[in-house]
């Protein structure tokens, strides 16, 4: 019993890596690029359409397709990561330009006609604004990956998934539970939490 | 041939629509003009040609003696204070950092901002110790005015844009509004461009008018000279003036 106790805490902690550096990985090419294409109606409109495309292929497809493609492909979690990565990319991308393209037209123009730079009305008054925004899209994002990672289980990704296969295919409930229950519960938090970050830097 | 502000046969186009014919204006140094035009006529269009908001499709606009498109924007902007209908006050800072914005932007040192701001919130009727503090969101309509007057004034502009700035406020409130700004602008020695569609509101604060219509100036002159404008629209505007109660 101690050591199964071990185990979940392991697989839980490998669950968590594996959504950590995919949101992380999925934050730092999206967000950049949500603000660059906060500034191009047309490109937005494509990239985003792709972007809602990606988020339509069910996981276990995604997987499957990414399996036999060199360098990003592969068992493992490299590819696990890259999938819950593109996965993740849609809620942070799609919040962050509403977020910034929903601040009222005056202060965008007030903030330009008291000769405030590009930068410094993107830091200053753009991403504060939008602070609540996008952190509901991070929120949603970290949620949904807690529960796709588990899927990451099927291609050798690790995390809680190993346990709710594994119990599965031995038809073991408990074993099943063991991957469920923290994974359920992760989410939980990490809603809560986020949740409170929003309400607390919203104007 | 020198003039504060100038516009020179500026004309602007837009998705094939003339909002702007011609346009040829002046304004000296410590003069108020009024921009009166009913919706569409092209007023704001000019205002923010000043500030270079917006670029003439043809024709040139100057300021101090230098062509807008010259000047550094950034530089520029800093040099004009510009209000408003909403105020397009920051919801995300106190009134304080609203109205210091500009001159910490210039990197004031700290001590003078807030000397500043205190000084401001005076001129506008504002008590620094109870509004300081706030945030626009707990400000009134007027409040929200008064702090946008501040903040265009904070890092002392030789010219203030002021588009509709009392246009949302109750009657009532408009005319305090009104009578302050007069006395600011002498007080603190400001040109004004001001765009209303209010023939009322032009004639008390303009010490010129320039009436637009469809894009063009259909009249300019002194406000005094206004009532007896020949222009058909300028009768117009002036029947708004008649008071005839119902029956």
């Amino acid at each position: 019993m101690n050591s199964f106790m071990t185990d979940i805490l392991q697989t839980s902690g490998e669950h968590v890596v594996l959504v950590a550096t995919a949101v992380l990985a999925a934050f730092a090419v999206g967000a950049p690029a949500a603000i660059a294409l906060t500034l191009h109606a047309r490109t937005r409109r494509w990239v985003l359409g792709v972007v809602n495309v990606i988020q339509t292929i069910p996981s276990l497809a995604l997987f499957g397709v990414l399996l036999p493609i060199p360098f990003i492909g592969g068992i493992g979690k490299r590819t696990a990561i890259i999938v819950l990565a593109l996965y993740a990319l849609l809620p942070i991308m799609r919040n962050m330009v509403v977020g910034i393209l929903g601040i009222e037209t005056g202060i965008r123009e007030s903030a330009l006609a008291m000769g405030m730079a590009r930068q410094q009305i993107l830091w200053r008054v753009e991403i504060p604004l939008a602070l609540p925004t996008i952190l509901a899209g991070l929120r949603i994002a970290i949620v949904s990956t807690i529960g796709t990672a588990t899927v990451a289980a099927a291609i050798g990704g690790g995390g809680l998934g190993t346990f709710m296969f594994r119990g599965i295919a031995t038809a073991d409930l408990t074993t099943v539970l063991a991957g469920a229950v923290p994974a359920a519960v992760m989410a939980i938090i990490a809603d809560e939490v986020l949740e409170w970050a929003e309400r607390h830097y919203s104007v | 041939m020198t003039a504060f502000v100038e516009f020179a046969q500026v004309a602007y186009r837009v998705d094939g629509r003339e909002v702007l014919r011609g346009v040829d204006l002046k304004l000296e140094r410590s003069e108020a003009l009024v921009l009166l035009g009913r919706s569409g006529s092209g007023k704001t269009t000019l205002l923010k040609m000043v500030n270079s908001l917006l670029t003439p499709s043809s024709g040139e606009v100057r300021f101090e003696d230098r062509r807008v498109a010259e000047w550094d924007p950034i530089r520029l902007r800093r040099r004009i204070g510009y209000v408003i209908q909403d105020g397009g006050l920051f919801p995300h800072f106190t009134v304080a950092r609203n109205i210091g914005l500009v001159p910490e932007l210039e990197a004031w040192p700290a001590q003078k901002i807030r000397a500043r701001v205190d000084e401001l919130l005076d001129a506008v009727g504002l008590a620094p110790d109870v509004y300081a503090a706030r945030y626009p969101r707990q400000l009134s309509g007027g409040e929200k005015q008064r702090v946008g007057i501040a903040r265009a004034l904070a890092a002392d502009p030789p010219l203030l844009l002021l588009d509709e700035p009392f246009a949302a406020l109750d009657p009532v409130t408009r005319y305090d509004m009104q009578q302050h700004f007069l006395k600011l602008r002498r007080d603190f020695d400001k040109a004004a461009l001001f765009v209303t569609h209010d023939l009322r509101e032009a004639l008390l604060l303009g010490s010129r008018i320039a009436l637009l219509h469809e894009g063009r100036v259909e009249w300019v002159g002194p406000s005094a000279e206004f009532l007896q404008a020949p222009s058909p629209h300028a009768q117009t505007f002036l029947r708004t003036l008649e008071l005839e109660p119902a029956r």
